[in-house]
């Protein structure tokens, strides 16, 4: 049973993983990549690997994959062209080079002559990879690297948030010519959430008051 | 199944991740590929946890869907400002780090 399984969801992934690089269109790449983070979380549950499959299809498949296909539909999914002058050799040598990688690795495993690679594993064990006990590990023995991944999450946020901002100056003319009753109670500088990203709705500009240039 | 099937199957997807790395030119499909690497060596840990029945390779395997987390979100942020920008988004393009 556990063999049946584990080709199906080796052939899902990896045709999932092919589609990824060999579809055209950058949405159906995303797609294809669902496809191959759902069957790698049922390798992982094949595995034992039980909380971490769940966070593959919560985290992966679902949040960071609706991410992409916002941003895919947002940017367009333009096809890239193909035919490129001095693209094809490029091409064929890459897939030269990811060929050469595979039977190096193939080599090394396969060749590396441990005895426990052959084997299904450690025993069994209940409650392996349940959430219970790898919440137990991340609360004890990897706090550290528990707080420093929330921090970085955090960083992470920060960037994503100041990179993708929208700069000042790039308002379109509907926008600057609309105001809003606050627009004229509120003063300049209080910290508002539209002046922290520097999309700040101007009022109309005094004598001397030298228009911004935009970026 | 063998453990070493799994790794067979993780080094065959890290080798199609890094083969698209080298020939899209779309900087979401190389974010894509990069993820698929990542996922590869994932799945290596996670059968390593298994053969040793140790769970440092599960942590590891979580820590390392965090970084890739990290590095999706700020990606795709670059991409969103090459967008506003009217860069062009291609990595081919793209040769210059002029702000």
């Amino acid at each position: 049973m556990a063999e049946v399984l584990f080709f199906i969801t080796a052939i899902g992934a990896i045709s999932g993983a092919v589609g990824v690089i060999a579809l055209r269109n950058p949405f159906y790449s995303v797609l294809a990549l669902v496809v191959h983070l759902i069957s790698l979380a049922m390798l992982f549950l094949l595995l034992q690997a039980e909380f971490v499959a769940a966070a593959q299809v919560i985290v992966y498949a679902g949040a960071v994959m609706v991410l992409y296909v916002f941003v895919v539909s947002y940017v367009g999914g333009s096809e890239e062209p193909t035919g490129q002058q001095a693209g094809r050799t490029f091409k064929l040598a890459s897939i030269a080079f990811g060929g050469s990688l595979f039977i190096v690795l193939a080599i090394a495993i396969l060749g590396s002559g441990l005895q426990a690679l052959d084997g299904e594993g450690a025993p069994y064990v209940a409650g392996f990879g349940s959430p219970e006990t790898i919440g137990k590990l991340l609360l004890t023995d990897f706090l550290l690297p528990f707080e420093v991944a929330s921090f970085l999450l955090l960083i992470a946020a920060v960037g994503a948030v100041t990179l993708a901002r929208r700069r000042g100056g790039l308002e379109t003319p509907g926008e600057l010519a609309t105001y809003s009753a606050l627009d004229f109670v509120r003063p300049a500088g209080t910290g508002t959430m539209a002046e922290g990203v520097g999309g700040r709705r101007r009022l109309p500009p005094a004598a001397d008051e030298p228009k911004d240039a935009p970026q | 199944m063998s453990i070493s099937w799994f790794l067979t199957v993780s080094a065959l997807i890290f080798c199609i991740g890094a083969g698209g790395v080298m020939t899209r030119r779309n900087p979401l499909v190389v974010l894509l590929c990069l993820e698929l690497m990542l996922n590869a060596a994932n799945l290596a840990l996670i059968a390593f946890s298994r053969m040793h029945g140790n769970h440092d390779g599960q942590i590891f395997a979580i820590v390392v869907m965090v970084v890739a987390a990290c590095e999706v979100t700020v990606g795709l942020g670059v991409i969103v400002a090459m967008y506003r920008r009217r860069v062009p988004i291609d990595v081919d393009e793209l040769r210059e780090l002029q702000g």
